[in-house]
């Protein structure tokens, strides 16, 4: 005991020396009453290094055995020895090594303290994080060694906010006010926790003025992160109402046609991104994170088809009967939902993020802007560029706004304007699917799934002018915003009945929209 | 200036048309109650409490068809918020139901049972007339009437009309129905209003009182026909229909629409609010799913495939659609979107003028054959 006492000793003083796990320390972590265990384990993560890493991983996966004395880790039937990492041969009566909880916890935690030391630079923050949401007096030592073997800026930032979050609670005032003043930069939701907690027990006068001034601080630029935060996923819903608006732009906006199918087709599109999902699974594990690129195009045709379909055999009967297409089309609503609960069952399925779209963008401490959100917005732009592209500058765009404006002109002109209505519904229905792709990345995938949307997005539509897509993109980004602004004030419910009776009044004052028609074509 | 030559007014009924409507005079109050209280169980003849039960509340939607027919099939106006006024008159009703229960309830207080679970200490001040029957009464009238009188106003003053129309009365019957949904509005939130016991201080689940409420029902059914065939023949219901085909000629003319579509639309909204009054002591809840937009749209499928613009229409629209409905749901529940659905479709590719509108083709059908041979 004493001995090894003197070895941690000699390793805490010469600290920037790696010094390699011992037998008798493996042993002594390994073997014996937890408490010995304990108290060696806290020992050896004072001076860590890669073998004292592997064997605490080890303990945590159970994957160590002992015989005779001498500790084994055992991976995929192959013993190798915790000092040297050689392998060995597992003598015949090697046992395994029984962990109660409080050995696990103080193994979680050892495990927790050496990814401070780890050549990854991303172990390593999270580490220092972790550490400083909870400042532990016992730590100082090791942050300390930590901070002054750290390259990283970021990771030593975070460090030294650590260190200070320990010495917030230290016996020395003056260490106590430049501890909180040291807080005071971090601008993180945790650190304010911190330093609340701490202005509750503090007595020191001194001390807790400079805590109120550092939480003042704090919260300031908490609010910069705030707003921004309630800007983007307003934003982001906006994308996402657009994505769900565009088709309907088409087909209702241009068209004029009433289409209550329309948040099914965005649910079909969303399926067929399922369906995708699992043949990568199936047949192309290997390239799975790039399904999506995959599910894109699928998503489009699936519901383009059931568009083209639709429009062929049901739609094109009732061209200049609006109610009698809206209730029409509210059937075929009614026929695909329960379709898709026929094929697919009345449970959501899962749809995964790929992993390029999992986490997000640290931009401000409380303010992350996930990649799945980010990639919406990209893909939402890139849909309405290219949607403005075809509607403006191909022949097809040029025959949809002639049929549109004047039909009968149209056809004289040559133009077959059946098989143009085809392609626009068509088009319309794509796009939807779509909407659905983008939305499976962020919500349930559902039969109910257009049924929340179909409402907001004939909304947007209302509200930004028929036959304007311009409108459209201001009215979806701005309802967006606006939704999302009206939550923090009111809570999701109100927030969502204040935009539609803020709708009805508008419409009220404006039936045309924000973009009226002007000229001839205008009613 | 020479008088411009009216056609003679149609009789309010004709001799075949009183003799139907006595018949089903005769169905409602006479055979129902004899067949279901005094016609022993176990006869062939016994009419079943579930019969009774599902009758009534068949006869509620055909109250609300009949509502739809006249801003739709008459005037033109596609509502797609009917189920709303529907929901106000049944909560109306519930809120005297829910008083009705005084200490009777799961935590003996005089507050509602959910009123308690949420730790309120009084009434708010919506429930202030809730206690009183005469005042149920009339707010049952007032509150869909006047809120559909607002709404219609706005609405119908800035001239929003068709497709416009329809849509913001189904965003007008969604933001109710999420408001409703919330616990702080005093509604019972989700699970609204429940576990009647007593109407007028009369238990309320006895086969007696079923009988009443249905015959009740039937004869309101009854009234609101001959009312709105009333209606539909003056000259009233003729600018109605005027509207309905040409507005702006009707404007020319020099009538100001905007009276008769705020009238038409407001009866038609307490015709609702009463059918959802009588239909929530039958079937004893009301929650806020009733106010959901498919249950709308329904209210207009009874009225087209029964048939628009005639009056027995929507009445045979809502027996065959809601019946088919409680026969699907229980045989083939998978069936029975695909049935609406198909439902929907169908009527309003082949059969614009729906059942009736069918029924007076295949006559005209037989006819003809017979004309032929006389001349």
């Amino acid at each position: 005991m004493f001995r090894k006492f003197l070895l941690s000793l000699a390793a805490l003083l010469c600290a920037a020396q790696a010094q390699a796990l011992t037998p008798a320390e493996a042993q002594a972590i390994v073997i014996g009453e937890t408490d010995g265990r304990i108290t060696a384990l806290q020992q050896a993560v004072l001076n860590p290094d890669e073998r004292k890493a592997a064997l605490l991983q080890a303990l945590a996966d159970d994957a160590v055995k002992v015989a005779g004395g001498k500790v084994y880790i055992v991976r995929d039937d192959q013993a190798t020895d915790p000092a040297t990492g050689e392998k060995v041969a597992l003598p015949d009566d090697a046992e395994d090594v029984i962990n109660n909880n409080r050995m696990r916890g103080e193994i979680d935690t050892a495990l927790a303290v050496l990814k401070l030391f780890s050549p990854d630079t991303k172990l390593r923050l999270d580490a220092a994080r972790a550490m400083l949401k909870e400042p532990d007096a016992g730590r100082l030592p090791l942050l300390d060694k930590a901070l002054a073997g750290e390259q990283d800026e970021r990771v030593k930032a975070v460090l030294a906010l650590a260190r200070a979050a320990v010495l917030l609670a230290s016996e020395d005032k003056s260490q106590r006010l430049t501890a909180a003043g040291a807080l005071a930069q971090s601008r993180t939701p945790d650190t304010k926790l911190l330093l609340n907690e701490r202005l509750s027990v503090e007595s020191d006068a001194e001390v807790k003025a400079q805590l109120q001034s550092a939480i003042r601080q704090i919260d300031d630029s908490l609010r910069w992160g705030e707003r921004l935060g309630a800007m983007f996923t307003g934003l982001s819903l906006g994308s996402i109402l657009l994505l769900a608006a565009l088709g309907l732009a088409i087909t209702y906006g241009l068209m004029g046609v009433i289409n209550m199918a329309h948040g099914e087709l965005i649910m079909i599109g969303a399926y067929a991104t399922y369906v995708v999902q699992g043949l990568f699974q199936t047949y192309l594990p290997g390239a799975f994170a790039w399904y999506l690129v995959a599910a894109v195009p699928v998503a489009f045709i699936t519901s383009a088809l059931v568009g083209a379909v639709l429009e062929r055999s049901v739609i094109r009967f009732l061209y200049g009967r609006p109610l009698e297409t809206l209730l029409a089309t509210w059937g075929i609503s009614l026929v695909l939902m329960q379709g898709v609960r026929s094929l697919f069952g009345a449970q959501n399925v899962a749809v995964e993020n790929p992993v390029w779209m999992s986490g997000g963008w640290l931009l401000l401490p409380n303010l992350t802007l996930p990649y799945n959100r980010l990639v919406i917005i990209a893909f939402a732009l890139a849909v309405l560029a290219g949607m403005a592209l075809l509607i403006g500058r191909t022949r097809l765009g040029l025959f949809v706004r002639g049929v549109t404006q004047n039909r009968p002109i149209a056809s004289c002109m040559g133009v077959n304007t059946a098989r143009i209505d085809t392609y626009a519904f068509a088009l319309g229905s794509g796009i939807a699917g779509l909407a659905g792709c983008a939305l499976s990345q962020v919500g349930n995938v559902g039969p109910d799934l257009g049924q929340n949307y179909i409402v907001d997005s004939f909304m947007v539509v209302v509200l930004g002018g028929v036959g304007q897509l311009a409108g459209t993109v201001y009215a979806a980004l701005g309802l967006g915003v606006l939704n999302k602004f009206l939550e923090g004030w009111t809570g999701a419910v109100l927030a969502k009945i204040t935009v539609l009776v803020f709708i009805i009044i508008f419409i009220q004052k404006r039936p045309q929209g924000i973009f009226a028609v002007k000229g001839r074509s205008a009613e | 200036m020479s008088q411009v030559q009216l056609p003679a007014t149609a009789p309010l009924l004709t001799r075949k048309g009183w003799s139907a409507f006595l018949v089903a005079l005769l169905l409602v109050c006479a055979l129902a109650p004899v067949l279901n209280l005094l016609v022993p169980q176990g006869s062939v003849f016994h009419m079943s409490d579930y019969t009774v039960a599902l009758l009534g509340r068949i006869m509620c939607y055909a109250i609300c068809a009949l509502a739809m027919d006249l801003i739709w099939g008459y005037t033109g106006i596609l509502s797609l918020g009917h189920g709303l006024f529907f929901a106000l008159g049944g909560y109306v009703m519930g809120m005297y139901l829910m008083r009705q229960i005084g200490r009777d309830g799961n935590y003996k207080s005089d507050l509602p049972d959910f009123m308690v679970f949420l730790d309120w200490k009084e009434l708010p001040w919506h429930w202030a007339l809730s206690d009183s029957f005469v005042a149920t009464l009339l707010l049952i009238v007032l509150v869909p009437g006047l809120v559909a009188f607002v709404f219609g106003y706005f609405a119908f003053r800035s001239r929003i009309k068709g497709v416009y129309f329809s849509i913001i009365t189904q965003a007008m019957t969604f933001a109710a129905m999420l408001l409703f949904f919330r616990n702080e509005t005093g509604f019972g939130g989700n699970n609204g209003f429940t576990d009647f016991k007593r109407i007028l201080g009369l238990p309320i689940a006895t086969q007696n009182m079923r009988m009443v409420l249905f015959v009740l029902t039937g004869l309101t059914l009854l009234a609101f026909f001959l009312l709105a065939r009333w209606l539909v023949r003056a000259k009233f219901g003729r600018v109605l229909q005027a509207i309905r085909d040409a507005e702006s000629r009707v404007m020319f003319s020099g009538y100001n629409p905007l009276g008769y579509k705020l009238a038409i639309w407001t009866l038609s909204a307490v015709m609702c609010g009463i059918a959802g009054a009588l239909y929530v002591p039958q079937v004893g809840i009301i929650n806020p799913g009733e106010m959901s937009p498919a249950n709308s749209i329904e209210i207009a499928i009874w009225a087209a495939v029964g048939g628009r613009g005639t009056l027995v229409g929507p009445i045979v629209g809502a027996f065959v659609v809601s019946g088919a409905k409680s026969w699907l749901t229980v045989a083939a529940p998978e069936f029975w979107l695909y049935f609406l659905g198909g439902l929907f479709i169908v009527v309003t590719l082949f059969l614009p003028n729906g059942i009736v509108g069918l029924a007076k083709k295949l006559k005209a059908l037989n006819k003809k054959p017979a004309v032929e041979q006389s001349t």
